[in-house]
């Protein structure tokens, strides 16, 4: 069998249509690797789909007609997006047994493009974590080790955790993510890869399963930058099925690539050099400065000064979000139910066993911050805060192009550690909160390593649908990185 | 204030005002594109959205929106160019979602007004606001001794809540109140305003004060599906709060519900049991905004409304107040008797409308609308009575066997036998007979005992068995007495 490891999405299309191996082999190379695998990374499998999937595309390619942009590249779903026939369980029990009868947009677009579905990647209940520790399906194993205790499991990062660790493990070529506080691009960076959240309204939330539906945002988690500009390009379109969907025009991603960053402005806000940052991040992140400085790019300091309201704004916005989106599963229609002869006891054994403890908590604190005499001091105050961050952003790209920060403060952790505590695990968000918060597109792309050669990862964020020029700025960082 | 409820200590009045929720008629409900046909086989007109799935989006029906708009302007209210959606959270098992989507803070309709007859002349009742939400299923306890059944057909449908200022203070007046309103709503085509079925329904705020004082404790009367139960109910409810406030007791506010069968309110819940549905803006909806081109244009094309209607049937047709109204009270009839007064004496036109043919429909328990019986078939029988071919009582008297045979109405008076005498000697001979059977009376009569007259007409039509043409019969008698 050849080895496809390490083949990124554009040099892989160019063997298929060269048919120098088949989309058949290099569907079954990665199921052969999943089989093998024993990191957690997938809930359901596809195989017989997935293998059906390759051997259409493999008959386009011999026809050489009706080619398509993902043409039998072999991907992996996040258990979020619902998908017609197959089990779809945002990683919760809950939803253990749910077969969706319908297909999500971002799915959809994907198929149609004719990506290869292997499987639904395993994540945290509902999207809630950044660790991927708190899925009913059991947490997922980062493929990196640190090299000091190369014993010790490292958490992948959350939510999309799945997703992450089967690109990064070789699973998959490339894997769909989304992204409520940073569910995409923490899991990149601790996994080491590329993770792309799109400007809210980018790719469509219908049949997405919502967890906080102002901020939810698919987006693609690859190893290359170009194959998030191919993954993005596919999932992204206008959909009069979700009402907060954008109309504006979509670009040719890969025109990132001759879009130069010479004389584009980088900002970087003060007030990210959080409390708690990890000096090697630090480290890193000024190498990144000095990087965009050697090509050409004007560094600037710019002041985001709501900085730091964002983590708790988000921490009563998402889950008051959630507390309405999550009611649905009461037992009455689908999923899981626990009998019982009185309706009232019916709800609450459902949700009490149907739950797990991050998704309860985070509803408690949703109801709790919308409830009558609490909802002005909670709730509407923090839409309020939300505005000042959204317009904090809108100053500060009066004078940058871009805005260059760490990823997350700190590398990937050990399993079972950040446990205890609720508040140390929400930490992990900080820096990626506030653009999630105002809809702009971010990109987390692996500027570094730490002394322990776990990868550290750098986001910038755009412009309110100016993904181009977040790719091209991750490019440079690629491109130029020391490793 | 005409209407008092007299109790131990003195005379009360109520007040009232009234919650209307009106399902807008339409052919798709208000956030899919579901079928609201009426009647359908059960969960056989349910969208994702109406079934609360995962990843479901809501998308606003445009219809519903015009229709709201359409009604607004028919009550004189002022239009929200922004209205926002919020989410009503509660549990319940035919609300899929968890949630309804309805409008809180920001509604798409603000004040207006309506006006209604009352025994004092007209009155103005305002109007508080009207705002868009789903309806919720419907849950079945009657199929099975153990389960419950839901069907999901009303999920989602189109409901405008007509909210009343607190203006209404007699039974009478809110009956008079609902039928306007209901007139309005069927001219402008907004809503069926069929209450048997539900998509016109009311809840009613009732309270009492003594004269001049401040508003007392109110209760709401939930859900009441018929003009007589709304007026039943608030006599119930209004005396019952009067008989505890007499004993010294205060009231409760509470929502309450009337029972049909023994005409009384019962507690439904109490202040404490109710629901903190803590509203939040919807996120999965954008602000709905209206600009003025949309306003002018339905403006523009609302038709005749019941009010100006009536004035002009006042004008034209020269009817009394009380005739006007119940003509316009629907639009069906009103058309119906605009055909029929085209040609004909407007007088015997409306005498047939509201009084034989009314209290057919009544018998036979039908609308007309819904009666097949075309305007022709009754102008063809009022041309005999204006020919003077028959008589008014004879054409009283076949009229139901009339409306249900097929024949033609020469062909049916023939088959009957019916026809009126209008020989002017045959007349003359009957009269002379009656004349001379009552000398006596005749010498009073001329003597100067006048209403002797109409016993005279009165013995005619006797011995001609109710065929004599009367007004013939005035004219011959008139000229023989006074020979």
């Amino acid at each position: 069998m050849i080895d496809f490891k390490n083949l990124d999405i554009s040099t892989t299309k160019e063997c298929l249509l060269k048919k120098e191996f088949s989309s058949l082999e290099l569907t079954k190379f990665f199921i052969d690797r999943i089989e093998k695998s024993d990191l957690n990374c997938f809930i359901t499998n596809t195989f017989e789909n997935a293998i059906e999937m390759a051997k259409e595309s493999d008959k386009k390619i011999s026809r050489n007609r009706e080619i398509r942009d993902l043409e039998g590249i072999p991907i992996g779903m996040k258990d979020l997006f619902c998908t017609k026939g197959v089990r779809t369980t945002a990683g919760s029990k809950i939803l253990e047994n749910f077969i969706p009868f319908y297909e999500s947009t971002v799915s959809n677009n994907l198929i149609n493009d004719g990506a290869v579905i292997l499987g639904k990647t395993n994540m945290d209940e509902f999207a809630m974590g950044s660790a991927n520790t708190t899925s009913f399906f059991g947490n997922v194993i980062n493929p990196l080790k640190s090299s000091e205790e190369d014993t010790k499991d490292l958490v992948p990062g959350g939510s999309s955790g799945g997703s992450a660790s089967s690109v990064a493990a070789n699973l998959c070529m490339a894997a769909t993510g989304s992204d409520t506080g940073g569910s995409i691009r923490q899991p990149a960076s601790f996994c080491g890869l590329v993770g792309l959240k799109p400007s809210y309204g980018r790719c469509s939330r219908f049949g997405m399963i919502a967890f906080a539906s102002s901020l939810d945002q698919a987006g693609p988690i690859t190893k290359t930058v170009k194959d998030a500009a191919l993954m993005l390009q596919s999932m992204s379109s206008y959909d009069e099925k979700d009402s907060t969907s954008s109309r504006k025009p979509i670009p040719q991603y890969l025109d990132f690539l001759n879009f130069d960053i010479k004389g584009k402005k980088i900002g970087l806000p003060t007030e990210y050099k959080v409390e708690g940052l990890n000096s090697d991040i630090v480290k890193v992140w000024d190498d990144t400065i000095n990087l965009f400085k050697k090509n050409g790019a004007e560094i600037v300091n710019i002041s985001l000064p709501h900085t730091s309201f964002a983590l708790p704004t988000y921490y009563i916005i998402a889950p008051a979000e959630a507390s309405a989106n999550l009611a649905r599963y009461d037992g009455v229609k689908y999923g899981f139910r626990e009998n019982s002869d009185d309706l009232e006891d019916m709800y609450e054994l459902t949700r009490a066993k149907g739950f797990g403890d991050e998704v309860k908590r985070r509803l408690m604190i949703g109801t709790y911050v919308l409830s009558a005499g609490y909802y002005d001091a909670y709730y509407l105050k923090a839409l309020k805060v939300r505005q000042l961050i959204s317009d904090d952003f809108k100053s500060a790209f009066e004078k940058c192009d871009v805005i260059l920060t760490p990823t997350t403060p700190n590398v990937a952790f050990p399993i079972g550690e950040k446990q205890k505590d609720p508040i140390e695990m929400y930490l992990n968000d900080v820096l990626t909160v506030p653009a999630s918060l105002a809809g702009l597109p971010a990109i987390s792309v692996t500027a570094g390593k730490n002394s322990m050669n776990l990868p550290i990862g750098m986001q910038v964020i755009g412009k309110p649908f100016d993904e181009i020029s977040i790719l091209a700025a991750g490019k440079l960082i690629e491109e130029y990185r020391g490793f | 204030m005409s209407y008092l409820i007299d109790g131990k200590t003195g005379e009360w009045e109520l007040v009232m005002g009234l919650e209307v929720h009106a399902q807008i008629k339409s052919n798709s409900k208000l956030f899919s594109k579901a079928s609201t046909f009426w009647g359908g086989k059960p969960n056989s007109q349910v969208e994702l959205v109406d079934s609360g799935m995962p990843g479901a989006l809501p998308v606003i029906n445009e219809y519903c929106v015009d229709q709201a708009i359409k009604t607004g302007l028919s009550l004189n209210a002022k239009i929200n160019k922004k209205s926002i959606f919020d989410r009503k959270n509660y549990f319940y098992p035919d609300l899929p979602q968890g949630y309804q989507i309805s409008q809180f803070e920001h509604p798409i309709v603000g004040n207006g007004f309506l006006v209604i007859e009352t025994e004092d002349g007209q009155k103005r009742i305002g109007i508080t606001r009207i705002h868009l939400e789903q309806d919720a299923g419907k849950s079945i306890h009657d199929q099975d001794h153990q389960n419950s059944f839901i069907d999901l057909n009303r999920s989602g449908c189109a409901l405008m809540e007509i909210v009343s200022e607190p203006d209404l203070n007699s039974p009478q007046e809110a009956a008079q109140y609902v039928k306007k309103l209901r007139a309005i709503l069927r001219c402008i085509g907004s809503c069926d305003g069929n209450m048997e079925r539900g998509n016109l329904r009311a809840d009613v705020n009732v309270s009492v004060r003594k004269p001049g004082q401040e508003l007392g404790t109110r209760c709401e009367i939930k859900n009441v599906n018929s003009i007589k139960f709304i007026q039943q109910a608030i006599e119930y409810e209004s005396r019952r709060q009067v008989e505890l406030l007499e004993n010294g007791q205060n009231i409760s506010q509470e929502t309450r519900l009337f029972d049909p069968n023994n005409g009384e309110t019962r507690t439904m819940r109490g202040k404490e049991e109710s629901h903190d549905y803590r509203y939040f803006p919807d996120p999965d909806l954008p602000p709905l905004l209206i600009n003025d081109d949309r306003i002018e244009k339905i403006k523009s094309e609302l038709p005749e409304l019941p009010d100006e209607k009536k004035k002009r049937f006042k004008e034209q047709y020269k009817l009394k107040d009380y005739d006007a109204e119940i003509l316009v009270e629907d639009q069906f009839v009103s058309s119906f008797f605009e055909e029929l007064a085209e040609k004909r004496d407007s007088k015997i036109v409306v005498s047939w409308v509201t009084v034989e043919l009314f209290s057919y429909l009544k018998k036979k328990d039908i609308q007309l609308q819904d009666s097949k019986i075309k305007s022709k078939k009754i102008g063809n029988l009022l041309d005999l009575i204006i020919n003077g071919s028959i008589s008014n009582r004879q054409a009283k008297e076949i009229f139901e066997e009339y409306i249900e045979t097929d024949l033609e109405a020469s062909d049916f008076i023939k088959k009957k036998g019916v026809k009126q005498l209008s020989d002017k000697s045959e007349i003359e001979a009957l009269i002379k007979s009656v004349l001379q059977k009552n000398v006596e009376m005749v010498n009073d009569y001329k003597k100067g005992k006048d209403k002797l007259f109409g016993f005279f007409v009165g013995q005619v039509m006797k011995k001609s068995k109710g065929k004599a043409n009367p007004q013939l019969v005035n004219q011959v008698l008139k000229d023989l007495l006074s020979k």
